[in-house]
């Protein structure tokens, strides 16, 4: 706690007025410190947007390089509302078969990687019997897998969902186990002590305590797994997101191109932001998340 | 018939461990006689390694004992059971539960208690140790003593014919320690429950206890047993009594018998 959090909880003395009072906190927070964070950083955007304006309108007329390398921020803003608006490009087809994909293999990933993490967590054989599938998984880059999920799956939705679902799967599995592993020994010896049945135990001393392992493994898998859908569609597919991106750029439309690398950005600072969220929620306990 | 059969029996208790490290096998206490009467407030204290918290968890039934037998109302001691209930040197408390939740996290472990009667008690007994008002506090907002307090009324809560305490003011600042040793007798002093008190402190030993037993640096042996007869309800100026003091002095000659090293062993164990 900074003294300027502290002397906002110092008692009023009583007969003292608003003025004595500031005079006395030297350090009193002045009210836009608030919005600090948010304040510079939209400074600094701002100011990182104008310079690319700046620099794409300049080449523009004085032709450096071809106007396609870089097209401005107000162009890809153009190229954005056309992405959605053009009744030719159909984007909600590609949306909804990318976010199909998505959502399949990431929960699914969720299910099994909350399965196999507490499972392993809580059961040291089985750890030891699939230790070495998680090591030598997750240290291999998965996307390596595309051109053999292709072959077994074809170039549809099924290969996706596994790049999908093998990218999200491990940060789930090792968080989740971690979590469980890491559950307090005194709180076990205390629920040991009063006799408590294992199945009480791992429900009331140890997932609690998992909670916020799990839900930061679920969050890194959103980013692993917005990953595999991209990656895949570019190697290969019909459609989707990735593919999108792929065919905007082998035809040279980059403003298109980049809103719609910022649409994906976007969909991935959302999610993790709602996760954080949720994340947050779940620990009302810590003091320093009451306000 | 004579006296009634004490409440607790330990006959030459032995508890040995297995040190992985060392592949060694370590004996921590070795040979413990003694009985606990019913109602009796007992004190352990010995040299820090002595075995005092392993003897402790012994009779909670957390370890298995090597040899000897172990008995509370005649009845063998296998394993953690409900008619013991531990308050522990580290609170242990659920940091994601509030106060309330945490005294009732006893009885729910032991599954002897509808949630509506545990409530209600668990109400009480935060009422008896002092929390009224705290009853929605998470742990990580409460003192160190106020934490105490949490995991004292978890355990009296499970009604347990005997209170085994570990430490429990071991951790908190001199002045709430004292606070807490008048807290817990007043508390104590409502039902009288037969009390086992470890502790290295002599002056906290003497000051709580009916009886202090001394034990042996290890592995741990009963060296001594103390009766102290200071009259209750004793405040905390007892603790400059005369006769306080010269409890503190046997028990303080003993201990020192068992710490005591040569000069020779000191200057060997210097590093050089």
């Amino acid at each position: 706690m900074s003294i300027k959090e502290i002397d906002r909880l110092l008692p009023e003395t009583r007969g003292e007025t608003t003025r004595t009072r500031d005079r006395r906190s030297v350090v009193r927070p002045k009210r836009w410190r608030r919005y600090e964070a948010l304040l510079v950083g939209t400074i600094s955007v701002t100011a990182f947007l104008a310079a690319w304006q700046g620099v794409a309108v300049a080449n523009q007329s004085a032709k450096w390089m071809p106007a396609l390398f870089l097209p401005s921020p107000t162009d890809t803003a153009d190229a954005f509302v056309k992405l959605f608006t053009d009744p030719r490009q159909n984007i909600w087809a590609d949306l909804g078969t990318s976010g199909f994909e998505f959502a399949t293999g990431y929960i699914a990933a969720s299910v099994f990687g909350l399965a196999l993490g507490i499972g392993m967590g809580w059961y040291t054989r089985f750890q030891y019997a699939l230790d070495p599938f998680v090591n030598f998984l997750y240290a291999t880059p998965r996307i390596v897998l595309i051109p053999l999920f292709i072959i077994w799956f074809g170039i549809d939705w099924q290969s996706k969902v596994a790049v999908i679902f093998l990218g999200a799967l491990f940060p789930m599995i090792i968080n989740t186990m971690a979590g469980v592993r890491n559950t307090d020994a005194a709180l076990l010896r205390v629920a040991r002590s009063f006799g408590a049945p294992e199945m009480l135990v791992f429900r009331r001393v140890v997932l609690p305590g998992a909670v916020p392992f799990i839900l930061t493994g679920l969050r890194l898998g959103v980013g692993h797994a917005l990953t595999g859908v991209v990656v895949a569609e570019l190697v290969a597919a019909r459609h989707g997101i990735g593919k999108l991106i792929s065919d905007f750029g082998v035809t040279f439309q980059t403003p298109k191109m980049f809103a719609a690398v910022i649409f994906i950005a976007g969909t991935g600072v959302l999610l993790t932001w709602a996760l954080q969220r949720i994340e947050n929620r779940f620990q009302t306990w810590r003091p320093q998340f009451k306000s | 018939m004579g006296a009634p059969p004490a409440k607790l029996v330990a006959r030459d208790i032995v508890v040995e461990y297995w040190l992985p490290r060392s592949e060694q096998l370590f004996t921590a206490v070795d040979g413990v006689t003694l009985e606990i009467e019913s109602g009796e407030f007992v004190a352990i204290v010995g040299p820090s390694g002595c075995g005092k918290t392993t003897f402790l968890n012994a009779v909670d039934g957390l370890i298995p004992i090597a040899g000897g037998s172990l008995t509370l109302d005649g009845a063998e001691i296998h394993g953690p059971g409900r008619d013991r209930a531990m308050v522990f040197q580290q609170p242990g408390l659920l940091p994601w539960r509030t106060v309330l939740g945490n005294v009732m996290f006893g009885v729910e472990a032991q599954g002897t208690m509808s949630k509506a009667d545990a409530l209600r008690l668990a109400k009480l007994q935060i009422e008896v140790v002092g929390l009224e008002g705290f009853e929605d506090a998470y742990p990580l907002e409460l003192s160190g003593g106020m934490q105490q307090r949490v995991n004292l009324a978890r355990a009296l809560l499970t009604d347990p014919e005997m209170l085994l305490l570990d430490e429990p003011f071991a951790a908190l600042d001199a002045q709430t320690r004292e606070m807490m040793q008048l807290e817990l007798l007043r508390i104590w002093n409502r039902d009288r429950k037969t009390a086992l008190f470890i502790t290295h402190d002599i002056k906290e030993a003497i000051y709580l206890a009916d009886r202090v037993i001394v034990f042996t640096k290890r592995p741990g042996r009963v060296k001594h047993s103390i009766e102290i007869e200071i009259p209750r309800p004793r405040g905390l100026r007892v603790k400059r009594d005369p006769k306080f003091v010269a409890y503190e002095d046997e028990i303080w000659d003993s201990i020192q018998e068992e710490i005591a090293v040569k000069p020779e062993r000191l200057l060997a164990g210097m590093p050089g």
